[in-house]
């Protein structure tokens, strides 16, 4: 990601205030952002389209998906998203250790995320539900493991920061990359609610 | 002329480092901008000679020299290639790159590490789609399901790498956005900035809104085939229309991602070159955004025959001719700097006469299709191939030559050579129009698109439209050659040689690393031409 990007510009001071540097990576996440939410834009249109072509499947499909998991899952991330956000305030107040041990509840938040689904989509072959069952299960299984991309993803970017902070990269005048990294984080989360709502609640 | 000579002996340029890790792991915003062309050029040859066996196949009706099944693939080569690692980054990736910070009066892009990133993902995704050649896909470029689905050919390393380099795609769009919101030099309010930089905006817009979606679209095709997934599949309740939206909703703003850079080269280039201050300046400007806008809203043109209800065709159909109106009104605006110009018919001038030709073609051809009765007659005719020939070619392309002759003594630090640039351009323009005025002809006579045999009838067109082909071609060769010689023999460049008011003229040629001495101070757009010097 970005987050180490603006560190080199061979620049002689005309590049960027640290406000200039804060400001640009914000702008730059918000727009990865926008292109994240577009991506799994297409799927929500599927899904709108074949949820009123197919009532029936949809209803059926939910009932075969398991409530405890989905909702086990969904608040490991609001917790994970809870602890990342207190992380940044722990940086802007200097609290260097607190930021490190809260980014560990987060990758540990986001692992165990990781072996629910695991438990999920094993649970669900066991039973022949595949991604060519039907079209409610494709769905199910591209959303979903699209997101779980989207976990992996996240927490790299969190471990990372993790490392820079251990080597005291961030202070309270410095922390652009774990107010951006929990940006994204954030974003992981809430794509999550959005798919834990349309595919184990509506129907 | 002479300052310039001087102060070049002293002050070490972009180019002066040496050796391939300086180039592959550089963080120059210049120096990428030189790759994205070099790989970009030969990716074109690469295609451009899939297209000249496309057309010598045609020469006679029935077998030339090929059997039917290598011509599918040969076609959709050419297409694929052309549309998704040629023209799409074509102007935005490589004169974006080299211009946006000398032009804004920055050092680089705010981003330097993602750009190399950006250009390192683009290179793997070409790789990645051209592992397909091993056993060439023959969906066409547009991969059209359920054929696409079904088809023994190698779908998934070309859509595989489309979907890699879409993300070269989007983060350089992101790149450009942050850079010019945030890099501007002092004073250059967004009024005062050149106008291509307008075009490089609008189309960085357009790459990170439009691009997830062909991204996502090119994900469900290929589960289709891996997992046997029914979105677009009728024989598992899916639906193949649905694709089809999917993938023109991307598409179709891609013609804009591939024709604003266009427009924004030729807006520096006319009025250097008439020695006029650009007329219409705010409403070039913000027809570009416009464009962009509107143009989210189209692409259901493309579906007018695929079946879609009557009221929704004929709300595409009026937005389609609703982009006409900022388009002509670049248009009327060029010719309009042109006016009463002391015009220089110097070798990009005739690139950007050339172009308004060619484009003004493509447009007015693009109502006719965007008309529903028309379209019925003229669709998937040789009628929509000749169109998007004279938008692609005629006005990507054209310009991205306009560019590298503009910009040239600017990159190179050498001239290229006037006459024969000269003589290439008028084999290109003239092969051009002799290989795609049959196709507009034969296309409403009813030759059908992508076939490979047709009836006696059209052989006339089809010997013509071969031999512009050839003529084009060799146009080509010459101007490369021409281009590729002066690299190394051409005259020494000053610093502005076109006497071009814009910032990447005032600094030295070519520029050094950190682009300008000092950050310049900007008090005035760059167009104040005519007036005193
Ligand atoms: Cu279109």
């Amino acid at each position: 990601m970005a987050a180490t990007s603006v560190e080199h510009l061979h620049s002689d001071g005309h590049f960027v205030t640290p406000q200039d540097k804060y400001s640009s990576m914000k702008l730059g996440m918000w727009l990865f952002i926008a292109t994240e939410i577009l991506l799994f834009g297409g799927l929500f249109a599927v899904y709108a389209i074949y949820r009123a072509k197919f009532p029936e499947m949809f209803f059926n499909g939910r009932d075969e998906l398991s409530l405890l998991l989905g909702t086990t899952n969904t608040v490991i991330l609001i917790v994970s998203s809870f602890s990342i956000a207190m992380g940044v305030t722990a940086i802007q107040r200097g609290k260097k250790n607190l930021l490190t041990f809260l980014i560990i509840v987060t990758l540990l938040c986001g692992a165990l995320f990781g072996v629910n689904k695991y438990f999920e989509y094993t649970a669900k072959f066991h039973h022949g539900i595949f991604p060519s069952t039907d079209i409610f299960f494709a769905l199910y299984f591209m959303m979903t493991s699209l997101h779980m991309l989207h976990v992996i993803v996240g927490m790299a970017i969190l471990f990372i920061i993790m490392i820079f902070n251990m080597k005291g990269k961030y202070s309270p005048s410095n922390y652009t990359a774990p107010e951006v990294g929990a940006l994204y984080w954030h974003l992981v989360d809430v794509i999550w609610i959005y798919l834990f709502g349309l595919l184990y609640l509506v129907a | 002329m002479a300052d310039g000579t001087m102060v070049e002996a002293v002050r070490p340029t972009y180019l002066d480092r040496k050796g391939f890790l300086s180039w592959a792991l550089t963080l120059d915003h210049k120096r990428l901008g030189i790759m994205y062309l070099v790989t970009i050029m030969v990716f074109f040859l690469f295609a451009g000679i899939m297209g000249m066996l496309v057309r010598l196949e045609l020469l006679t009706p029935g077998k030339t020299v090929m059997g039917p099944d290598t011509y599918n693939q040969i076609f959709t080569i050419h297409g694929a290639v052309m549309i998704f690692i040629v023209i799409v980054p074509g102007i935005s990736a490589t004169f974006g790159n080299f211009l946006i910070p000398l032009m804004i009066g920055a050092r680089d892009v705010i981003f330097p590490r993602l750009n190399l990133f950006s250009y390192w993902i683009y290179v793997g995704g070409a790789l990645i789609a051209l592992v397909s050649l091993l056993h060439p896909i023959d969906t066409g470029w547009t991969f059209y399901t359920p054929y696409s689905i079904r088809t023994g050919t190698s779908v998934i390393p070309i859509t595989f790498g489309v979907f890699v380099m879409g993300f070269s795609s989007i983060l350089t769009g992101l790149n450009f956005i942050v850079t010019i919101h945030k890099l501007r030099a002092p004073g250059m309010n967004w009024h005062r900035m050149p106008l291509f930089i307008w075009a490089a905006y609008s189309t960085a817009v357009i790459q990170v809104l439009a691009t997830p979606v062909i991204a996502i679209t090119l994900l469900l095709l290929i589960a289709e085939r891996v997992f046997g997934i029914g979105f677009f599949d009728p024989a598992k309740g899916g639906d193949p229309i649905l694709f089809q939206h999917f993938f023109w909703f991307y598409s179709h703003p891609v013609v804009y991602i591939m024709i604003l850079p266009a427009f924004g080269v030729i807006s520096e280039i006319i009025p250097v070159f008439s020695r006029k201050p650009i007329f219409g300046y705010k409403a070039i400007a913000y027809s570009s955004i416009a464009i962009a806008l509107i143009g989210f809203l189209v692409w259901g043109h493309h579906l007018f025959v695929s079946g879609m209800a009557g009221w929704v065709a004929k709300v595409f159909s009026f937005l389609t001719f609703l982009v006409a109106i900022p388009t002509a009104i670049k248009v009327w605006n060029w010719l309009a700097t042109m006016y009463r110009g002391s015009i220089d018919l110097k070798t990009p001038m005739l690139y950007a006469l050339g172009f308004l030709f060619l484009f003004t073609i493509a447009g007015l051809t693009g109502l006719f299709l965007g008309t529903l009765a028309i379209n019925v007659h003229l669709h998937d005719t040789y009628f929509v191939v000749a169109h998007f020939h004279y938008t692609m070619m005629g006005g990507t392309i054209m310009m991205l030559f306009a560019a590298m002759h503009f910009w040239f003594p600017k990159m190179i630090g050498k001239m290229y050579g006037e006459a024969v640039a000269k003589i290439a351009f008028a084999l290109i323009f003239i092969g051009f129009n002799l290989t795609f005025i049959p196709q507009f002809i034969m296309g409403m006579e009813g030759m059908p698109r992508r076939y490979y045999d047709y009836l006696p009838q059209y052989h006339y067109q089809h010997v013509l439209s071969s031999i512009g082909a050839l003529v084009l071609g060799v146009g080509i060769l010459v101007m490369l050659i021409n281009l590729i010689y002066c690299i190394f023999k051409g005259e020494k460049a000053p610093s502005n040689p076109f006497g071009s008011k814009s910032w990447e003229w005032q600094t030295t040629s070519p520029p050094p690393t950190e682009n300008f001495e000092e950050i310049p101070q900007v008090t005035d757009w760059t167009y104040g031409y005519g007036k005193k010097n």
